[in-house]
């Protein structure tokens, strides 16, 4: 199967929760040095539970895709659930395959959102490295 | 980059050398400006060493350490011969280009940069060409100032009149540069600075593949060059230096063989190159490169550059008919060496490139180490394709219409 498949691309041309929230509880951004992409996730949290998500930003189709994937996945959970996404997680949800490089482009939305509402700093997936 | 003795390249006959070739169709492989493709003789050269005399090098009282440092100095003379070098010891092995500017920025820079001095470069450098020199202004509160570019990709060059003064006490500039293939006009530079007295390091990293330099009649002070982009292994890099500068520089690296006695307190240093090249050097590496000196000039640098001028030439024609392709750098070809950066409206470099990878052309997306120069272009990233020896027309074609194919995948329902 290729990168390049038909529901990666239709998430990369027509992005669920794509935009910002004018007064986020959490909003964060952050870049991929190797690439230059940059996504930011705006979040609404109410009783512990995120009540909206919008993204922005500018990637490739993985990164970009992987952000309207997540953003879908997390609406509604608790804060708590949401920590416990994983890189495989992300993986399940890409549905392929990815090389290094651009598994980082898939993980950086998941990054964004743990730095944002958790302050962890690492990538998913090296925590421990 | 002229010869009396002009052959063109036998491009056929080339491939035959590099077996990751041959499968069918053959690996498009359009990222040399990063890293080339290894020919046979090259890995043979290296196989010999540690099939037959693997031994470390000189003080060796044996048969095949003897031969082993024979090879190792071997490979320095090819290295001097290539460059024109006026002594064979003025080549310093080093790991890579990288490695070889930090040798200066480190060793003769903390030794003659003072604060308030002037250190010139260009937008266009490559990062191992911009922040060792950071590095220096930040420990000497030397002062970095920029030559810019202009809209077609060249270095401006009335402004270096105005950039070079009594202060301005190193030119640190590429030869070539690698986003944009632009050849820059480093004798004219090379001249102006030594006008004011200041010294030139040359980032050879991607001339010296590709077309014939002379260290001599530049009259530089530093070169620096990869061995990996000269169908050489990784590992291995090259310093060339003027004797009197070498000469009067403290060592880079403290260890073994760049001694001549050792107290407890205090050394005395050995004579160049040794003094240079402390510890255990990559020797099947620099043997490899030597090899690879022998290959590209066998194949001969002029024919090299004539093949490498005519590829460009027929990717800017079959390039420019894409619709929505923006190329960057000078549009004449013979401003520059065989590199193309350019984008296409609306696609991710990334994803042309990952696009282009399922079609077997092989290509780099990216900043390519130079974030100053994409911030002058006012883009994220771009799209290379390189070419070297081996690389033929069907290989720009099937960019080309890998391109055509990425455009159509990625813009079905716009």
């Amino acid at each position: 199967m290729n990168i390049y498949q038909e529901e990666l691309l239709d998430h990369y041309e027509n992005p669920s929760n794509y935009g910002t929230l004018p007064n986020p509880d959490i909003s964060h951004e952050e870049d991929n040095p190797l690439c230059g992409d940059q996504i930011r996730i705006d979040l609404l949290v109410e009783d512990d539970k995120i009540k909206e998500v919008r993204f922005c930003g500018h990637g490739c189709t993985i990164s970009l895709a992987a952000a309207s994937m997540l953003t879908e996945e997390i609406e509604g959970k608790s804060l708590d659930e949401v920590k416990q996404l994983s890189k495989d997680d992300i993986l399940d949800m890409i549905g392929i395959p990815l090389g290094p490089v651009r598994l980082k482009c898939a993980l950086l939305p998941l990054k964004v959102l743990k730095a944002g509402a958790y302050g962890i700093t690492s990538w998913p997936g090296e925590e421990d490295k | 980059m002229h010869t009396s003795e002009f052959r063109p390249l036998d491009v056929e006959r080339i491939r035959k050398d590099f077996p990751i070739f041959a499968t069918e169709p053959p690996l498009a492989f359009l990222d040399n400006a990063a890293s080339t493709q290894t020919p046979r003789p090259v890995v043979d050269a290296m196989d010999a060493y540690y099939d037959t005399y693997r031994s470390n090098i000189h003080r060796g009282i044996y048969r095949i350490s003897e031969e082993a440092t024979e090879q190792y100095e071997r490979a320095r003379e090819k290295v001097a011969q290539l460059i024109n070098a006026p002594r064979t010891r003025q080549v310093i092995f080093t790991r890579n280009t990288t490695e070889s500017i930090n040798l200066v920025a480190y060793s003769w820079g903390t030794e003659n940069i003072r604060e308030g001095d002037e250190i010139v470069l260009t937008v266009m450098e490559h990062h191992s060409n911009l922040v060792p020199w950071q590095l220096l202004a930040q420990r000497t509160g030397a002062v970095l100032r920029f030559l810019e570019i202009t809209d077609e990709g060249l270095l401006d060059f009335a402004q270096l009149r105005d950039c070079l003064t009594e202060k301005t006490k190193l030119v640190a500039m590429g030869h070539v540069s690698n986003v944009l293939g632009t050849i820059n006009p480093i004798q004219s530079v090379i001249d102006a600075a030594h006008a004011v007295g200041a010294k030139v390091v040359v980032d050879a990293a991607q001339s010296v593949p590709h077309f014939h330099v002379d260290v001599q009649q530049l009259d530089c002070d530093f070169l620096a060059f990869s061995g990996h982009k000269m169908c050489g292994p990784t590992g291995i890099g090259v310093l060339y230096g003027k004797m009197e500068l070498l000469e009067e520089m403290p060592p880079f690296l403290g260890g073994g063989s760049m001694i001549r006695s050792v107290e407890r307190d205090i050394s005395s240093y050995a004579e160049l190159p040794a003094k240079f090249e402390a510890g255990t050097p990559s020797i099947a590496e620099a043997i490899g490169l030597g090899q690879a000196v022998d290959y590209i000039t066998q194949a001969n640098l002029a024919a090299i550059h004539v093949h490498e001028q005519e590829l460009l030439k027929y990717a800017h024609q079959r390039l420019k008919e894409i619709e929505g392709i923006t190329l960057y750098g000078p549009s004449a070809p013979h401003q520059k060496t065989g590199v193309i950066s350019f984008n296409l409206d609306g696609i991710h470099p990334h994803d042309v490139a990952g696009i282009l990878d399922t079609h077997g052309v092989a290509l780099r997306a990216g900043h390519h180490c130079a974030q100053p120069l994409m911030k002058r272009l006012d883009v994220i990233a771009t799209v290379r394709a390189s070419f070297y020896l081996y690389n033929t027309v069907e290989d720009v074609d099937r960019l080309y219409e890998g391109l055509c194919r990425t455009q159509k995948l990625m813009t079905r329902r716009k």
